[in-house]
């Protein structure tokens, strides 16, 4: 079952890759089609970074004090002014654990 | 002109500051692969089959939180059609190719390594062998994402549960967007889809995994409209 659809994702996968490289002209593409592209990454992450910070494992809103909002909060001020990805995810660990294992 | 393997190791070392964030994305995705209770072999097997660190973490995800294949296949696809569009802009550039090399190629195309070799093409132009930079990118990338994900998944069966490791999940992705943040188009896009995945978290077969961002896309050319 697993393994079936791992196969079929990368077949996907690849297919992303070589279409617009061996199959298909880009010209075919539209301007628009383009540049609506361009918004994937915004369009699809916060799908999977709001439910995992504002859901619990139960599917239940968290409360506003949630140390998952505070870390989360933590994360996006540091990657926001450091523009760097490591720091972003560990300010975001470190804090989080700050406060489940420090207060 | 300069040689192939000299526009190799361009690639090589163009890409080189991006192993900072792709080791420990990788370990990551090792890691909460077998923390999730999946095969070690499965979890490192998507890394040569489906190669794509955001689409690997999303599907093992969504598969041990009770998604169907259908539903997990398919966002995949959602995620990585980014791709479509580095192949758009970098088939201008690999056009002379025989089909052979460039279905090898077209392997190797992944997110950082398709920034530093499109910087590369548009100064070089008039350069022969243009590709082997693409070459240097992804190979070099390719061969650091599976050493980490190996990585992962040896040390994802000795960090205890209560370290809460699935929190590095929204936390790898926020890292990856938080530029997109300096964009206020990208802020309703990011907003549009956050909100919808609440809304519809409880739909049928974790289907708000594509209903959101196909809401947000909507939205994407919408905003495309006013923008004009």
């Amino acid at each position: 079952m697993s393994w079936s659809s791992v196969i079929i994702a990368g077949i996907l996968t690849y297919l992303t890759r070589t279409t617009m490289i061996t199959l298909v002209d880009r010209r075919v593409l539209s301007t628009k089609l383009i540049q609506v592209l361009g918004y994937v990454p915004a369009a699809v992450f916060p799908a999977i970074i709001f439910p995992a910070i504002f859901f619990n494992d139960y599917g239940n809103l968290v409360e506003v004090t949630n140390p998952k909002i505070f870390g989360a909060l933590v994360a996006i001020t540091v990657g926001y002014l450091s523009r760097n990805i490591i720091a972003t995810i560990f300010s975001g660990l470190i804090s989080y654990w700050v406060i489940i294992f420090l207060l | 002109m300069l040689s192939k393997s000299e526009i190799f190791k361009k690639g090589l070392l163009d890409v080189a500051p991006h192993m900072l964030s792709v080791i420990p994305f990788g370990i990551i995705c090792g890691a909460i692969g077998v923390e999730m209770g999946f095969s070690p072999y499965l979890v490192y097997a998507m890394s040569i089959i489906i190669f794509g660190g955001a689409s690997q973490i999303v599907f093992l995800q969504l598969l041990s939180g009770g998604a169907s294949s259908l539903i997990a296949v398919t966002s995949v696809g959602v995620i990585n059609s980014r791709h479509l569009l580095y192949g758009a802009v970098l088939s201008e550039y690999l056009e002379k190719l025989n089909l052979l090399k460039k279905l090898i190629i077209s392997y190797f195309v992944v997110d950082q390594g398709f920034a530093e070799s499109n910087k590369f093409f548009k100064k070089n132009k008039n350069q022969r062998n243009l590709h082997y930079h693409l070459l240097g990118t992804g190979i070099t990338l390719w061969v650091c994402w599976q050493i980490s994900t190996i990585l992962g998944i040896i040390l994802g069966t000795f960090i205890p549960d209560e370290l809460g490791l699935k929190f590095a999940v929204p936390l790898t992705f926020i890292a990856i967007l938080v530029n997109e943040l300096r964009k206020i188009d990208h802020v309703i896009v990011i907003f549009v889809s956050g909100i919808s995945s609440l809304l519809f978290f409880e739909a049928p077969l974790k289907s708000y995994i594509i209903i959101s961002p196909l809401i947000a896309l909507f939205a994407a050319s919408l905003v495309l409209r006013f923008k004009k």
